[in-house]
Formats: structure tokens, sequence, C-alpha cells
């Protein structure tokens, strides 16, 4: 069959079985918009920023293991797309962007928005492509769904000159297609499994430190069962909440700067540490000679060799995917009838329980003012744990973190790895595309809503109902908190003046909108919006403590054991 | 340390980019770096020199691994190798010089490729060491230009590197 490139276009992504496409017309993608206008099986999510749509194409994937789409035209289109590829890549999501370009023949002739699209995304995706024949298109829009979702996933973008659109090929979408340079791991090294078995075994603090490669990889039922079989400490990254129950008594809460006590101290003196998914980030294991001081064996699982020893020595590295690395684990430990010898480990548990009593997420409940991390506890109370939470970046990401308890994987969706303000909305409008029964609420600030805040007007055209639980504490608070404990308070350019009458502004765009000033009022408010505006988009502005801290922290740049407690203020 | 790391790429516009943007966005060092198409046109071959620790070179050939146009790597400096670089010097040579140039060429085996009155140009291969010796051995006033077209590499006997 013969078709136009436009059509092909549409064509693919029918077979790809997308549901949705996030994205913004512009002049280069017009013949695909004309397209898209003349069939009904894939449906549009036209939002107000093309940054937007890249980051409702992310949620849409995170809250679901579908890939994200989205299109953006030439140009600027492109350039305001970039910090939401660059979100996504950091994170590892799947996704697949297709974005217009000048004309083949004006390439290279500083066109009408033509831009180095290629060039600018090169360092923010996983691959991308400039198709120059319509001939490649198909192949290359197969490749890239398969490149996005295979492997550690990521970003692949499709750049398509405008003329393409027009132009007439067969068309023929391959079932499969072979990358005879991309070969990702799938099975990992039975040896090497069997040498973890063997370290895990022998362990008399073994930890399991699992991250966001659980969630990836829809392994949260693989790492629960091989925990439960050990009956060792689980601890979770920022972004492997979810991965393990945070409700199971095994679950030591997140670890790192803004970690549990109990967690962090684990990491520090745990003598055997499988690390699952994980990447030993900066903000998890703070100082790495802090960290490398200690003694521990260190088993590491991960997709993506280059993840393993690049900030830590591992012992026994293991590269595979999980689904089947764990497996083969389970299998192994199984197999080998071993247990962790029970007197070492009821020791450990018992130095764990000690670390446990400091109860490090405790904090001052006030009377007149409203304590952001009651707000969260509230949160969870009311949505009886099974919202899906998205959040923006700032010390109301860590609550939310912090005080939010995620039982299940898919539930949790903010930006870890860049940590884009402005991701907070339009995430919870993937997340309700991809999830359209549960409650979606977005834990944001007044400073990050503020950076895509127009997307509430996308909201009113689809009928989003997000509950925005906007902590507004008037500071660009993580960054008024560093300049407290790093800069002698001088908060130089902190403080958020002049902010917008929040529940105006919601009513303006045609919502709901509550503000809301004492503790007491906390949990109605959240009931109201979450029952009576069941199927309305709520903007719950809870002015909250100005002063109040992220607590516990690790400074910058310090070892684990150097974390500062609320208590010790 | 200095390796020669070994480069199997899809002969794909855009590739060369990947690898250089990947080398200066980590700040790895690149002391040179060829690279053409082999005897199968859709594949290049390209050589990289670099200096790192053992821990920067290992996350390098992770890092290149990673590249989807990226076929195959490998450090050649790991074992027994071969490595070439071709040279070309202009150098003056008049009066008495022109006789000296011409005796330090047949000493590093250097062919005379051009002549003037004045000048000769000089072609000559060999690792990197031999050709910076060359350089160290004449009057450096007299070096008018060099050209060096950076290393490449191959590993010995049965070491190859194939798709
Ligand atoms: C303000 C702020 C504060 C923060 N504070 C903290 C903090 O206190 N604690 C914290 O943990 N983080 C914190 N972060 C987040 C931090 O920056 C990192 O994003 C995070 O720690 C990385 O999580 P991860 O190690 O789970 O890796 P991810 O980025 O989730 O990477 C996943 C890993 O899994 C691998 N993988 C993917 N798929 C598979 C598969 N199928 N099989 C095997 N492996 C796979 C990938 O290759 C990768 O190595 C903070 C971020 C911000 C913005
Ligand atoms: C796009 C972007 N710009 C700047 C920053 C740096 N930054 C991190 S947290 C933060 C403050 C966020 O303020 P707010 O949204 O009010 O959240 P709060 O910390 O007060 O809860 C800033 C400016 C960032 N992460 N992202
Ligand atoms: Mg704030």
């Amino acid at each position: 069959m013969v078709l136009t490139g436009a059509e092909i276009v549409i064509r693919c992504l029918q077979e790809e079985k997308v549901e949705y496409i996030f994205g913004y017309p512009g002049g280069s993608v017009l013949h695909i918009y004309d397209e898209l206008f003349k069939q009904d099986k894939i449906k549009h999510i036209l939002v107000r920023h093309e940054q937007a749509a890249v980051h409702a194409a992310d949620a849409y994937s995170r809250s679901s293991h579908k890939v994200g789409v989205c299109m953006v035209t030439s140009g600027p289109g492109v350039t305001n797309a970039v910090t939401g590829i660059a979100t996504a890549y950091t994170d590892s999501i799947p996704m697949v962007v297709i974005s217009g370009q000048a004309p083949t023949h004006m390439i290279g002739q500083d066109a009408f928005q033509e831009c180095d699209t290629v060039g600018i995304t090169r360092p923010c995706v996983k691959h991308n492509f400039l198709v120059k024949d319509v001939k490649d298109l198909a192949v290359t829009i197969k490749k890239a769904f398969y490149i996005a979702q295979s492997g550690r996933p990521g970003p692949v973008l499709v750049d398509v000159p405008k003329d393409l659109g027009v132009d007439k090929c067969e068309f023929d979408y391959p079932k499969s297609v072979t990358i005879r340079s991309y070969n990702p791991a799938t099975k990992g090294h039975s040896g090497q499994i069997k040498k973890a078995v063997q370290l895990l075994l022998e362990a008399k603090r073994p930890l399991i430190y699992a991250g966001g490669g659980i969630i990836l990889s829809n392994t949260a039922d693989r790492l629960t069962k091989l925990a439960h079989m050990l009956e060792v400490p689980v601890t979770n990254t920022l972004m492997g909440l979810g991965g393990f129950p945070a409700t199971d008594k095994q679950n030591l809460g997140m670890l790192g700067m803004h970690g549990t006590y109990e967690a962090n101290m684990a990491m520090q003196h745990a003598d055997v540490l499988l690390a699952i998914g994980a990447r030993f980030d900066d903000r998890v294991i703070g100082h790495p000679e802090d960290f490398a001081s200690v003694p521990r064996k260190i088993i590491h699982v991960d997709i993506d060799p280059s993840s393993i020893a690049k900030r830590v020595k591992v012992d026994v590295p293991i590269v595979g995917n999980l689904n089947e690395v764990l497996d083969e684990l389970i299998a192994q430990l199984k197999a080998s009838e071993g247990k962790v010898e029970p007197k070492a480990l009821a020791s450990w548990w018992k130095d764990i329980d000690g670390w446990r009593k400091k109860d490090s997420l405790k904090y001052k409940m006030g009377k007149e003012i409203i304590m952001p991390q009651y707000v969260i506890e509230k949160l969870y109370e009311v949505t009886g744990g099974e919202a899906i939470v998205t959040s923006d970046v700032g010390q109301h990401q860590m609550w939310a973190a912090q005080y939010y308890k995620f039982d299940k994987p898919r539930r949790w969706l903010n930006s870890g790895g860049l940590g884009t303000m402005g991701y907070g909305l339009p995430a919870a409008m993937g997340a309700i595309f991809a999830n359209p029964k549960t409650p979606v609420a977005c834990v944001t600030g007044e400073g990050s809503i503020q950076m895509n805040i127009q997307e509430m007007s996308t909201c009113k055209q689809f009928r989003l109902p997000v509950k925005i639980v906007n902590l507004n504490n008037r500071y660009l608070g993580m960054v008024r908190q560093w300049q407290e404990m790093f800069y002698g308070n001088r908060y130089s350019e902190s403080y958020v003046d002049a902010l917008p009458d929040f529940v105006k502004l919601a009513e303006a765009y045609g919502h709901v909108g509550m503000q809301i000033t004492k503790p007491a009022d906390v949990e109605p408010a959240l009931r109201e919006a979450f029952v009576k505006h069941k199927n309305e988009l709520v903007f719950l502005d809870f002015l909250t403590d100005p002063t109040a801290n992220v607590y516990p922290m690790v400074a910058n740049g310090k070892g684990l054991s150097e974390m500062v407690l609320a208590e010790d203020l | 340390m200095r390796h020669l790391i070994s480069i199997l790429l899809e002969n794909e516009a855009g590739a060369l980019a990947r690898i250089s943007g990947l080398f200066s966005a980590r700040g790895y060092n690149i002391e040179s770096l060829t690279v053409a198409p082999t005897e199968d046109p859709s594949m290049s071959r390209m050589t990289i020199v670099s200096i790192g620790s053992d821990d920067v070179i290992e996350q390098i050939t992770k890092q290149l691994n990673k590249l989807i146009d990226v076929i195959k790597v490998v450090d050649l400096s790991e074992a027994a190798h071969v490595e070439r670089e071709l040279m070309l010097i202009k150098v003056r040579a008049v009066g008495k010089d022109r006789e000296e140039m011409k005796r330090m060429a047949d000493i590093f085996r250097g062919n005379i490729i051009d002549v003037t009155d004045s000048t000769y140009l000089v072609e000559l291969t060999g690792d990197s060491v031999k050709l910076d010796a060359f350089i160290g051995a004449i009057d450096n006033d007299l070096i008018l230009e060099t050209v060096r077209t950076g290393v490449c590499g191959v590993g010995r006997g049965d070491r190859i590197l194939k798709a």
C-alpha cells in the first residue's frame, strides 16, 4: 500500500497501539496533524506548552509501563521540549518523541524554525534519528519504539522533515527489528548469581538497596519475594519507592540525603549490600570516600554495565535484566535451601530496631500553623494510600516521599535525576490518561506549580480531576533551607513575593480552588476535594509553616553517618 | 595511563558526533582520534587515544558500548598490539640544512615526497614516539608545518575486532 509520510507516521503509531499522543502543532508537523484529524484510533492531547507534553507522556509511561509518545514542531517546539526529554532521560523513561523539521532541501540554510534537533537533543536521549527519506520512516519508528523500551529504557527522538510528510512510498510496518550494534543484556551470569547467593547467605548484616530499576522492570513482586525469603531489611531510593511495600515491616524507608536514620545507618553498617536497579547516586551514598571507608561486600545488579562500578567498587557485578536475574537468584536461593544465619540476623534486626527508635521522621505539630508533613500524612489517610502521587521539586517533594507510604509500584512519579520543577502538574495529567479510575494528587510548591501552571487549561479541556496539593510556604523552600544551613541565613532570591491568588486562579481556569490556613481544616478540605469534588480539579492551597525544614539531612558531600536529625537542632 | 581504544561503529551521519560528544560531555580526554570506513562500507573503524586511570578507561569503554551506533569496542592497550601514525612535516631545506634534513629523513626511514628550492616535505610513519623523536631530532626553527593523522592501531595475531 502506497502512503504519504504523514500517513505512515500515524499508521506506525497505530501499529504500536499508541492510545495517546501528547503534543502541540506547528508548521513542520501540519501534514501529520492533518492525518491525525482523519482518524480516531489515537487521541491527541493538546497541552499548553511542549515541556508539559513531554512530562505528560513521561508520566503516562511511569504510571503504566507503556511507552509515552509526544509530538512537537520544529525549532521552538523542540527547544521547549528539551527539559522534558532530559527529565525522562535521567530517570530512564521509555518515550518516543516525534519532532518536525525544516524540509530536507532546506536543512542547513537557516530555514524558518530550523534547528539542529538531533544535535541539541543528542546528550539527553537514548538515541535519535533524522529521517531523510520517506522509505526509512517506518523502520525508523519501529527502531525508536524498540530502543526506547528495551535494555535500560530512555527517550528516543525521531526528527521528520516536513517534505517527508507528502512524499510517498510503499508502507509495510516491520514486525520486529534487529540492530546489530544494539544487544541489551538479558540473563545474568549464573556463576555470578551463585556467588551472590553465597555472599548473602554468609552475611551477618545484609541489606537490600533497591532503586528505580525495580519499577522500570516491573519486578516489585520478585523483589518482595526475595526479601521475604531472606528476611533481610530493604531500603528504597527516591526512584524505587513502591518497589517494596512501604508498610512491610522489613522496609526501612528511603535512604540518602533525606532518608530515614535507620535506612542510612543500615546502609553504612551492612556487611553485604545487594544493590538492585540502583545507581549509587551522590544523593544516596553521600561522600563516596566516606562510603568506601567502611568495609562491605557489594553485589550490584543492573542492566546497564556503565551503572556498575561507576561510583563505588563492586565485588559481584551482575549485568542483566532484573526479571531474569531475580528469577534466577530466587531459584538458586531456593535450591540452596540456605538461610542467613538466624543469630546474626536477629542481632542485625536489633541494631535496626534501635535506630528506628530515633523516629527520625517525627516533627512538631503546630496548633495555629499547618505543618507540611501533616498535610501529606492526611493525604495518605484520605486516599487510603491508593492515589498516584506526582510531585514537583523541592521540600514538598521530599515530604511526599517521606510521609506518603507507597505500597505499590508506579504510584510515585517525580523527577529524581534532573530535579525538574514544573514536572508535577503535567505528570498528573499523563497519569490520569493511563489510570482514569485512580485518584491522582500533585504535591507541589508555590514556586514549582508556576512553572507549568498553564496546564490547568489542558486539565479543563480534558476534564482531568487532578488534586493539586500546594504546600505554600511562600519560599523556594529547598533553596531557603540550604541558605539557612550553609549560607548564614542569607535568603538570596528565595522569597517568592507577589504570589497569585491561587483560589481565584483555579477558578479563572474553570476549576475549584480552596485555601486552607488551619491544621484543623486540612483533613476536611482533603475529603471535600477527593469526595465531593471527585471529578473536578481542585487546587488546595495550604499555607504551611515557612520555616519548616526537611529532616533527616545528610549535607552535600558529607558521609551518611553525619546525618542531621530534627531533634539535634 | 595512555590507552588505545578501537571502535567499530555504524558508518552513519552523526555517529562521530555521538562519540566526540560523549568525550566532551563526560570530561574524558582525547589525545587523538582517527576514523574511516572499513572494507565493509557500512562500518567505520575508529581509534581513540585517551589518557585516564583504569576506572576512567573502564567507564569510557562502557559508555562507548552504550551508544546505539557502536558495534564493538576494545581497549587495544590491554594486550599486544601495533600502532601507527602518519606525519607530513614540511621543513626548510637550504644550505647545509638541505643535506642534514635528507640524512635525518633517511635515519627515520621517512620519504621526501615533495621538494622545492627551499623546502622538503617529509612523510613519516611509525608509532607516536617515533614521530615525536623526529621532531625532537631536527632543528625546531626549520619546521614550517606538521600534520599528523593521529594513531590507528590493531591487535596482534588472533586479536581481531570484527562485527
Ligand atoms: C531535591 C532532591 C532530593 C533528593 N534526595 C534523594 C534522597 O534523599 N534519596 C534518594 O534515594 N534519592 C534522592 N534524590 C534522587 C536522586 O537524585 C536520584 O535520582 C536517585 O537517587 C536515583 O535513583 P536510583 O539509584 O534508584 O536510580 P534510577 O535513576 O532510578 O536508575 C535506575 C537504574 O536501574 C537500572 N535498570 C533499569 N531497568 C532495568 C532492568 N530491566 N534490569 C536491571 N536494571 C535496570 C538502570 O540501568 C539504572 O542504573 C533526590 C532528588 C532531588 C531532586
Ligand atoms: C527548573 C528548576 N529550576 C530551579 C531549580 C532549583 N530548585 C530546587 S528546589 C527549588 C525550590 C522549589 O520551591 P517550591 O516549588 O516552592 O518548593 P518548596 O521547596 O518550597 O517546597 C529550586 C528553585 C530546579 N530544581 N528546577
Ligand atoms: Mg515553596
